[in-house]
């Protein structure tokens, strides 16, 4: 679907893009991570053709980008608006044909989102006069009403009070359902972890990881077990730190170059072992540990 | 370009369509008449109510009478300064003209006495008088019968007849071009500066809204600042071809219905009393109404919408390019002083050099050089101006857009996705320089 290879932009006194290359498959939710100023948003641009890159390309479905792919490619971005003294059916029918749907086209497409997201009525007020959640709604429909085959969400969820999250969250699913290729820009681990099947951190210009969820996880498992022994017939060692639960005693206990089954068979020799399970890195942990580690460079 | 026809057509409506349009270009043509009716009106009624203001006269002399006017009577009864002034502070008298034995051949010491600061038009009025009294009575000495002096004085009024390239004769009237080059060359100016600030004004909107980001993942910031920048000047244009329309009907019925005198004719009259002092009284109005029938309107108005079109064109895009540097309308303030200059330069031109001597070798200049033709030329048009320096003028004024437009782009592209910077001269000569 998207394919970017060895990616360069550089601006007057930083460089925002290393050698970036990024494959990002078709119908998936790409999440895209990293701190503020890693170079999401120059690489978001890039993709919307707004800025050009020194160097490297950029193809979709197999060809370089080009301007009629202004039309492939929905683009919410991180810091959005309408006008504000424009009515929301103007609006929508002014952003659509600007992405390149014809009138007719746009209006049925416009009446149809309007109706799905439950703000029909309001086609005729302006959006100065809408509640902030109504004008969320009316942005979304604005990225995606000329059925773009790539939706790129940069933080799509700021702003958005929980209700109206869930309602996007659920029309990104949708999409992605129907084929529709995602790629969400984001802090908010937690949605990345619900939506996403496939990530990319950037970090100071350059990709320093990317892969499903669960390879990232488990290239990241600090391996780790926690630990509940109940009963213990001998004293437990106290560097391991246990502490008593109520029922059991626990505590967290590295591999050190074990096999599991190895430290397990050790553990039994203390009493029994109720708790036996690898620690998995949830990915905001991932993330702040990828970010500290490479500040330390 | 398909999309540039689409911004411009929403710059276009969501303009027209709002109500202040509608009100400002109706009321505008009528409130100016309105405005200037009602002076004239104010002024007849105070000419005719204010009582005759009366005015001591000590002529020691005894060479002076002094004429009574409509408005001003004099009066001789005092032999002593003091009493004369006693009686303008007990407010018998408006004032007190004191005329003290004086050299003819350098009369000084003449005083006027009053409570009130005299009208420059009193002051001219008793100048005038005396001048003539005293230059009378050194033709006396000289031994020139009064009676021939009084058949020497003649009203005289040049008629001003331009002559075309075929022979063809033009009534032309100094005091109608005067006020038409004023009127076309203030309105650019005022246009340019009023559609420059909404083009600005639409541009730090869509920034600090952030709307521009999604537009220029649809189009290209150069597309989408020529669209506005078009969609605005149709704006313009619309309101100058209504206001052509509106003054069109409105003069004809007007002139109809009195058989006479344009409105604004007889405010300008009364604005700049040397214009009204320069049109001798009788049959002027006719003369007035030929050479404003004798004017090629069709060639003024075309002038006009070329002019206005390339000036707002060329600092359109300067206007835009400010807008697109600045997050919020105040900090626009420090880059408008290079645009207002050439501006002020050129409306101050047009009353110093241009409607003075519209072919002196500065009023040429300004209505060549594009940062001032637009205004300084309008101020020429009336007078007629040779083709050659209008081809000249209008080259360099497209030139001038185009170099505008080009620089401006620079910027603008930069611009309008900088976010909390605050961009000073260098910072735009980098974004000027920069590639991409």
């Amino acid at each position: 679907m998207l394919q970017i290879a060895q990616l360069n932009k550089s601006y007057e006194n930083h460089q925002a893009l290393t050698e970036v290359d990024l494959f990002v498959p078709k119908g998936v939710v790409f999440g895209l991570l990293g701190p503020n100023g890693a170079g999401k948003t120059t690489l978001i641009r890039i993709v919307n053709q707004i800025i050009e890159q020194d160097s490297g390309s950029v193809e979709l479905d197999g060809k370089v980008l080009s301007p009629d792919d202004i039309r492939k490619i929905g683009y919410l971005p991180e810091e959005r608006g309408l006008y504000k003294k424009m009515k929301v059916w103007d609006q929508l029918v002014y952003f659509s044909r600007l992405k390149g749907l014809s009138e007719s086209e746009a209006k049925i497409q416009i009446k149809h989102w309007l109706e799905k997201l439950d703000i029909a009525t309001w086609k005729d007020k302006k959006i100065e006069d809408l509640s902030k959640g109504m004008a969320q709604k009316v942005q979304f429909i604005s990225t995606i009403v000329h059925r773009p085959s790539l939706l790129i969400l940069d933080e799509p969820f700021s702003g958005f009070d929980p209700v109206n999250a869930e309602i996007i969250k659920n029309e990104i699913l949708e999409l992605k359902a129907k084929g529709t290729t995602v790629i969400l820009s984001t802090h908010r681990m937690e949605s990345v972890e619900l939506l996403c099947d496939q990530v990319a951190m950037i970090n100071k210009s350059r990709k320093i990881l990317d892969g499903t969820i669960r390879e990232v996880k488990r290239s990241f498992r600090p391996e780790v077990f926690q630990v509940g022994i109940a009963n213990p017939t001998q004293d437990l060692p106290k560097e391991w730190v246990p502490k008593f639960s109520g029922d059991a005693w626990e505590f967290t206990l590295p591999l050190s170059g074990k096999a599991p089954n190895q430290l397990l068979s050790e553990l039994m020799e203390y009493g029994d072992v109720v708790l036996f399970r690898e620690q998995i890195p949830s990915m905001e942990e991932i993330f702040i540990h990828q970010v500290k580690a490479s500040a330390h460079e | 370009m398909s999309k540039v026809l689409l911004v411009i057509q929403r710059e276009y409506l969501a303009r027209v369509k709002k109500k202040s349009f509608l009100i400002a270009t109706i009321l505008t043509p009528l409130i100016f008449p309105a405005i200037m009716g009602v002076f004239v009106w104010i002024a007849v009624q105070e000419k005719d109510s204010q009582s005759l203001r009366i005015i001591e006269v000590l002529d020691e002399t005894d060479l002076f009478f002094m004429e009574s006017s409509e408005q001003y009577a004099f009066t001789s009864s005092v032999e002593e300064v003091e009493e004369g002034k006693k009686m303008v502070q007990d407010g018998e008298r408006y004032g007190f003209l004191h005329i003290p034995k004086l050299d003819l051949k350098s009369p000084e010491g003449i005083q006027f006495y009053g409570v009130e600061n005299p009208s420059p038009s009193l002051m001219g009025y008793l100048e005038g008088a005396l001048k003539r009294k005293i230059e009378d009575q050194k033709l006396y000495a000289q031994g020139i019968d009064p009676k021939v002096l009084k058949e020497l004085r003649t009203d005289v009024s040049v008629q001003s007849i331009t002559l075309g390239e075929q022979g063809e004769e033009k009534i032309n009237n100094a005091n109608v071009n005067y006020a038409i080059g004023f009127l076309s060359g203030i309105l650019i100016y005022i246009f340019i500066f009023v559609y420059g600030n909404q083009i600005m004004q639409g541009v730090i909107e869509e920034k600090s809204t952030r709307i521009v980001e999604i537009l220029v993942s649809s189009l290209k910031p150069f597309q989408l600042m020529m669209g506005k920048i078009m969609g605005i000047g149709a704006v313009g244009l619309t309101q100058f071809l209504i206001w052509v329309v509106l003054i069109g009907t409105l003069s004809t019925v007007v002139m109809g219905v009195l058989g006479m005198q344009m409105p604004q004719q007889q405010a300008m009259e009364l604005a700049n009393p040397e214009f009204a002092q320069a049109t001798p009284d009788s049959g002027e109005v006719t003369e007035i109404l030929q050479v404003i029938s004798g004017i090629d309107f069709v060639t003024l108005v075309l002038c006009f919408i070329v002019y206005f079109l390339g000036g707002y064109l060329l600092y359109g895009a300067l206007f835009a390019a400010i807008g697109s540097a600045v997050d919020a309308p105040a900090d626009a303030q420090q880059f408008m002083f290079p645009i207002t200059i050439p501006l002020i330069v050129a409306y101050m031109g047009l009353f110093v050099f241009i409607l003075q001597d519209p072919t002196s070798t500065t009023s040429f200049w300004l209505s060549v050089v594009p940062l001032t033709s637009p205004i300084a030329m309008m101020g020429r048009i009336s007078y007629g101006v040779p083709f050659w320096e209008l081809a000249l003028s209008m080259g360099l004024l497209v030139a001038g857009f185009l170099s505008t437009t080009w620089l401006a782009g620079k910027i603008y592209r930069i611009g309008i996705l900088m976010h909390g910077t605050k961009p000073t001269y260098k910072i735009l000569w980098k974004w000027i320089k920069a590639s991409q």
